[in-house]
């Protein structure tokens, strides 16, 4: 018997596509963000108010990932700027080669920002590199202010976390300080916004946040996990 | 749940390797899990024995070692395993330690047995 060292990630399939795509976004200077939640958080209502925000012709476009159904893509399609839905058809979350097979037909050169809303789920995607610069976590402020320690892989590689539906907390027993400081355990530098799609708070420092991540993206490149 | 995704690429990995040990065969394969993988170790020793089971790659075995998150104390340089509630160094006590390590999801070895020794046993 004899051990062979082999050092390699299990997904290194998935890395060697993520990678390419990250290639090819950083060639056409696309900023690609990785939106991940649970079933329900509000990730495409967020993204509904994201696109209403932006001028006609702004150059963004949209992947959004579902198990069934392509409602969310209806949904999205009516701002006016490229929206494609993937069915995984009963896969948990988006891997590389998905995005990969989205983005085959369309011209890279038009887009800038390129949003990706991945399967409802806060585990599994935090897994698969899709070649994005960032992950951004949302967590509604009814799912529990312990999610961040239970679910901490997602917690900890994202570059930042939406609490969505703040307007709810006068009728919630949400402790959301309590839900901030798990997640800042979790990782102590990440960037916290506090959002409500109906009432509208955060979504201004939202926006800026947005606008200040394509600008850094556009100048040299900041290094991110 | 998504071990049974990743098992499949450990096998398929498995698989492309096996020519490189001509008249042996990789009879176990040893993987590091990080508690920050976003993997749970049961599940993909569950999925494992459901896919090695009668397939070709019988009698194959896993060994996975858990790797707990681990920080290093920025002050002082000591590696610890960092808890949900804090990242405070326990030989200085000093904040701000630096993430050090507990997302790995990674194929760590395989162990070969050749084909004489496999005819002994």
């Amino acid at each position: 018997m004899e051990r062979v060292p082999v050092e390699r990630k299990v997904l290194n399939e998935n890395e060697r596509v993520a990678a390419t795509l990250r290639a090819r976004f950083a060639e056409h200077n696309i900023l690609c963000l990785n939106l991940i939640s649970s079933p329900g958080s509000g990730k495409t209502t967020l993204l509904e108010r994201t696109l209403a925000s932006f001028p006609p012709g702004e150059r963004v476009a949209v992947l959004t990932g579902d198990i069934q159904t392509e409602n969310d893509a209806r949904r999205l399609a009516r701002f006016g700027f490229p929206v494609r839905q993937i069915t995984t058809g009963g896969t948990c979350h988006l891997d590389a080669r998905m995005i990969e097979r989205a983005l085959a037909d369309w011209r890279l050169e038009e887009i800038e920002l390129l949003l990706i809303e991945n399967v409802g789920n806060l585990v599994c995607p935090s897994s698969y590199d899709l070649g994005e610069a960032a992950k951004i976590v949302l967590l509604s402020v009814t799912e529990g202010e312990d999610k961040p320690l239970k679910y901490p892989s997602i917690f900890f590689k994202s570059e930042l976390l939406a609490l969505t539906k703040t307007d709810l907390l006068p009728h919630l027993r949400y402790d959301i300080r309590a839900a901030e400081e798990n997640a800042r355990k979790i990782q102590s530098g990440i960037r916290i916004v506090r959002t409500s799609c109906l009432s509208r708070e955060g979504l201004q420092e939202w926006f800026g946040w947005l606008d200040a991540r394509r600008r850094a993206f556009s100048a040299p490149p900041v290094a991110v996990f | 749940m998504h071990e049974m995704g990743i098992v499949n690429s450990v096998l398929d990995a498995v698989r492309a390797e096996a020519g490189r040990f001509p008249g042996g065969h990789i009879c176990k394969v040893g993987l590091r899990v990080g508690e920050l993988a976003g993997v749970a170790p049961e599940a993909m020793s569950f999925c494992f024995e459901a896919l090695v089971r009668g397939s070709e790659f019988e009698p194959l075995e896993l060994e996975i070692e858990y790797c707990p998150r681990r920080h290093r104390c920025a002050a002082c340089g000591k590696l610890f395993g960092a808890t949900a509630d804090g990242a405070e160094c326990p030989d200085c006590g000093a904040g701000g330690a630096r993430f050090a390590g507990g997302d790995e999801l990674e194929i760590a070895y395989w162990e070969v047995e050749d084909g004489a020794s496999a005819g002994r046993t």
